[in-house]
């Protein structure tokens, strides 16, 4: 019978929460790295029992642990991420140019085909790749030197490259997205990039469809559609049909289009998943009610999800890295609250289930579905 | 003789070690050459105590010995001569924060 391993990245530590194929009971291992925010935890399609993790802390910077053997034991692999050349600058919060500096990885990318290759999304937004399992981090500088980047901004959480996808239909072609530049795309492995951002319009900057500037917060790919992109901005939902060439709003009837997870089911590529939430400054979900929002028909039409979810006194946030789906059937959905619950859904989204209720704030949530 | 260091409980835990790390320094021993023989005897501690590549002491770390605050001293100046025959450790300490 199939099995379910969950990896949880909090502001503490690291948690494995393991299960059988139905997602009823469930197995908690961790903290592992306890004390150490994990800004994310995520295996290796290629290797299921190949995990990287993302280990960071205000007092020591930046390490990077490699597990060999699904989570059990770990060691730290290379933790220097030089950018390649002159850093250069880019905006800081009040205009003024500020250079490049490195804080930490946010988000782990492993290759789709090579347990030792993965791509790292990084603050101050870069995006790094290491070839040998982590022990050596190199840049893929083509992003970081656009001729765009010397007017990128932070967001409040930093200028952190957080989403990365890789095409399973073309391995030349990866997609990033960068708080708050936007998203772009390279279509050479990641040597030249594009921003795709035409179709986005925001309000808090300068020129709302500026060609870079946008808050996007996340992006989804269902592998079977790679073409197809889904963008939770930091207002609107978006979904683009043409590689990110293009994009159009598909907020419709969220009660409100602020979020920050977005994700596809695994069987139904026009099944999504958000997580509305209250913004500018709340970051809680409307009228106290954590509802997840699922679309069967790409976006537009959304039917609020609430069946085993706090609906009265709930102010937690979800956040961009913690929503994640299994391949079992049916479809489970995960997500992690900065409350530190994590819910799993074992019925696409239909019912949800606490698997864990006082972890530290989440921060990511990655699923990995075994035989 | 060993120059002994301890390290803050997280970097023991990152390093697998139990209570002080003894270290044979070769030369003067100062703060750079301890954390030299640190980082090579312990590689994943790079970049945890200092930066790869400028060297600079970490902002939230600090640098005491004999029951001074040695981390603004010159990396290349001599240690305590206590530190550097073993009768005191230096002491590597992360600053008390909260959160």
């Amino acid at each position: 019978m199939s099995r379910v391993r969950v990896l949880v990245g909090t502001r503490k530590g690291a948690f494995v929460l393991t299960s059988d194929g139905k997602r009823e009971s469930w197995d908690v291992s961790g903290p592992h790295f306890g004390g150490w925010e994990i800004y994310h935890v995520k295996a290796s399609p290629a290797d299921p029992n190949r995990i990287y993790a993302s280990q960071s802390s205000g007092w020591f910077g930046q390490v990077i642990q490699r597990s060999s053997d699904g989570g059990r034991t770990w060691e730290p692999v290379g933790n220097k991420f030089a950018y390649d050349g002159p850093t250069g600058t880019h905006l800081w919060y009040d205009n003024t140019p500020h250079p490049w500096e490195f804080a930490r990885v946010w988000h782990l990318e492993p290759s789709l085909t090579d347990p030792d290759t993965v791509y790292a999304g990084v603050e101050d937004a870069a995006l790094f790749r290491s070839s040998d399992g982590g022990q050596n981090w190199q840049e893929l500088p083509g992003l970081r030197t656009h001729p765009t980047a010397s007017v990128w901004q932070p967001g409040a959480g930093g200028m952190c490259l957080h989403t990365i996808l890789l095409d399973p239909s073309d391995p030349q072609r990866i997609y990033v997205a960068i708080s708050a530049a936007g998203a772009f795309r390279s279509d050479d492995a990641g040597k030249t990039w594009k921003p795709i951002n035409r179709g986005l319009r925001s309000e808090q900057i300068p020129n709302p469809t500026a060609e870079v500037g946008h808050c996007v917060h996340r992006l989804a790919m269902h592998p079977s559609r790679p073409g197809v992109l889904f963008m939770q901005k930091h207002w609107d939902v978006m979904r683009s049909d043409d590689g990110g060439e293009s994009w159009r709003e598909t907020s419709g009837n969220l009660p409100t289009d602020f979020g920050f997870p977005i994700d596809v089911h695994a069987h139904e590529p026009e099944t999504i998943y958000v997580v509305p939430i209250k913004s500018d400054s709340e970051h809680y979900p409307p009228e106290g009610k954590l509802r997840v929002y699922r679309s069967r028909t790409g976006g537009n039409e959304w039917e609020a999800l609430t069946k085993g979810l706090p609906q009265r006194d709930c102010y937690v946030n979800v956040l961009r890295d913690a929503m994640a789906v299994d391949s079992l059937d049916p479809c489970g959905v995960y997500f992690g609250t900065t409350g530190g619950q994590v819910y799993v859904s074992a019925n696409s989204g239909d019912s949800w289930a606490p698997i864990v209720r006082d972890l530290p704030s989440v921060v990511a949530v990655e699923v990995q579905t075994l035989p | 003789m060993s120059v002994r260091v301890t390290l803050p409980a997280h970097l023991r835990t990152l390093a697998r070690v139990d209570g002080e790390v003894k270290l044979d320094v070769n030369g003067e021993v100062t703060q750079r050459s301890v954390l030299d023989a640190l980082e090579a005897a312990y590689p994943m501690l790079r970049g945890t105590i200092r930066d790869h590549e400028t060297h600079e002491r970490r902002a939230f770390l600090r640098f005491f010995a004999c029951e001074e605050d040695l981390s603004n001293e010159s990396p290349d100046a001599r240690l305590p001569e206590a530190v550097a025959t073993g009768a005191e450790p230096l002491l590597i300490i992360g600053a008390m924060a909260g959160g």
